[in-house]
């Protein structure tokens, strides 16, 4: 793990992939990955879209089960009974997936309410600090649907912070998002990290974002994992099919 | 298919029953729920059991008039309305209106990944979502029977005091009602009532919660949640009627 990630006062949690293999509809989309994430460490899976990046991290948080293969928490797997009320684990979807139903403070105030984990002062206290912390301030009584897709994004930040996660994953956190947004999204992850100390997985094909965070990374291409390491190795690495993802530009003069 | 999406409901009714002592703390959602079905359906109940209270009196009051058994006009049309016409015509009214709205809801909530979101955050999909509107829709029907049981005899006295080819009079529609109809008749409705109203509940809920794909998977869920209610509704009136009959 590089230097700030060890110095951070680590409460994330390990994470490890092993021999994961999963077909959809009788198509492979993920072989064999085996992976392993740091405590605290920001990791990031990058590669093309539909290259099973998010089925993985699906995997990860246990919304889908391995058809070979296992996902371990802290050395638990993430199937077995109890393993979510040991770790806390969070997961910020590419689309927010905030409850349209509720506010935005009801949203962030979910978890906490619905595990009666204190009283209801102090959540609506911890509920404005997360909305402060992602420069939600003053949208406490607004709906999902009256929102900008990076506000939705920052809430559902806001609503994982609230977990005092170990574990936080994100899937495409900077897609949909402008240049401007995308990089307060991407310092807002760095800032958790480093606060927290929270093991953070990223899921991106955004390199700008994935070099820029990333202690360690990997890059999965067609259901494998090609290459895993650190930003400066990973560029460094010279085979032909990883070379084409993060070199493609477009340039029409 | 439709075998399968039996199986799993009924698996899904087990594990809400499961977690039926949590329903305590659901109270808020399932007043909620309960608002939603009431507010949403007494005035479309009433209006409904006013007119087949009114349109059975006006089918057989004439024909029983002119053989002389006129006198049975009011126990036969309350013994109808309890019995048959008020659970049965609610839960199809109640599949139609809440029941689609209960698998579009969640099926909308599945296809945007909030159900995803829910078990990441730890919170039990069936506990949050399908124990309040159960628990609703099961306190929610038979109380819409019984206003529709209660306006369904109205709608039959309206009719027969004002159609000069029924001969009886409102003190005779009642007596004759009050002389036919017992608590045991009425309660018959009830169970019905409470038998539609989970397999309403039941069945919508596993139609939102297996949505798959986007609008077309929630619009396929919500026609799927209506026609699976109604067929059971009709078939299990069928059976309960049977059972109850023995009894």
């Amino acid at each position: 793990m590089n230097t700030a990630a060890a110095q951070t006062v680590s409460r994330g949690v390990g994470v490890t992939v092993r021999g994961l293999c999963k077909s959809l509809a009788g198509q492979p989309v993920l072989h064999e990955v085996d992976l392993t994430v740091e405590p605290g460490e920001v990791f990031v899976i990058m590669g093309p879209s539909g290259s099973g990046k998010s089925v993985l991290l699906r995997h990860i948080i246990g919304l889908m089960e391995p058809d070979t293969g296992e996902v371990l928490i802290a050395g638990e797997s993430i199937q077995s009974p109890g393993v979510r009320d040991r770790h806390h684990m969070a997961m910020v979807f590419q689309s927010g997936a905030l409850l349209n139903s509720l506010t935005l403070a009801e949203n962030a105030g979910l978890y906490l309410r619905e595990h009666a984990m204190k009283p209801e002062a102090e959540i609506a206290d911890i509920v404005a600090r997360a909305l402060a912390a992602v420069g939600l301030t003053g949208q406490e009584e607004k709906l999902p649907g009256e929102l900008s897709g990076g506000m939705r994004k920052r809430a559902a930040i806001a609503r994982a912070l609230v977990m005092e996660p170990q574990l936080l994953l994100y899937d495409e956190p900077t897609s949909e998002l402008d240049p401007l947004m995308a990089a307060t999204v991407s310092r807002e992850i760095v800032a958790l990290q480093r606060r927290l100390g929270v093991t953070s997985v990223v899921v991106s094909h955004d390199r700008e974002l994935a070099f820029g965070i990333a202690h360690r990374m990997a890059i999965i291409l067609d259901g494998r994992i090609r290459c895993v390491g650190r930003p400066a190795e990973v560029r460094a690495l010279q085979d032909p099919q990883v070379r084409e993802f993060l070199d493609a530009t477009f340039r029409h003069h | 298919m439709i075998y399968r999406d039996i199986g799993q409901a009924i698996l899904l009714f087990c594990e809400a029953a499961r977690q039926w002592p949590m329903v305590w703390r659901d109270r808020a959602r399932i007043r909620e729920q309960l608002h939603e079905i009431g507010n949403a359906s007494l005035f479309m109940a009433c209006l409904l059991a006013l007119f087949i209270g009114g349109v059975l009196a006006l089918q057989t009051g004439p024909v029983m008039s002119e053989r002389g058994v006129s006198s049975f006009i009011g126990g036969m049309v309350g013994l109808a309305m309890c019995k048959e016409l008020a659970p049965v015509m609610m839960a199809v009214l109640i599949a139609g209106r809440i029941g689609s709205a209960m698998a579009a809801e969640i099926g909308s909530m599945q296809a945007y990944q909030e159900i995803d979101a829910l078990r990441t955050m730890n919170i039990d999909p069936v506990r949050y979502l399908v124990l309040p509107r159960l628990v609703a829709i099961t306190v929610g029907l038979p109380l819409l029977v019984v206003f529709a049981v209660l306006i369904g005899w109205m709608g039959g006295a309206m009719v027969c005091i004002s159609n000069p080819q029924i001969s009886i009079t409102y003190s005779g529609y009642l007596n004759s009602l009050k002389a036919m109809v017992q608590v045991g008749d009425v309660a018959n409705g009830l169970i019905k009532a409470v038998v539609f109203a989970i397999v309403i509940g039941t069945v919508s809920c596993h139609q939102g919660l297996t949505t798959l794909g986007g609008p077309r998977g929630v619009g396929r869920s919500v026609t799927k949640a209506v026609v699976n209610s109604i067929i059971l509704i009709l078939v299990l009136d069928y059976v309960l009627t049977r059972v109850l009959l023995n009894l």
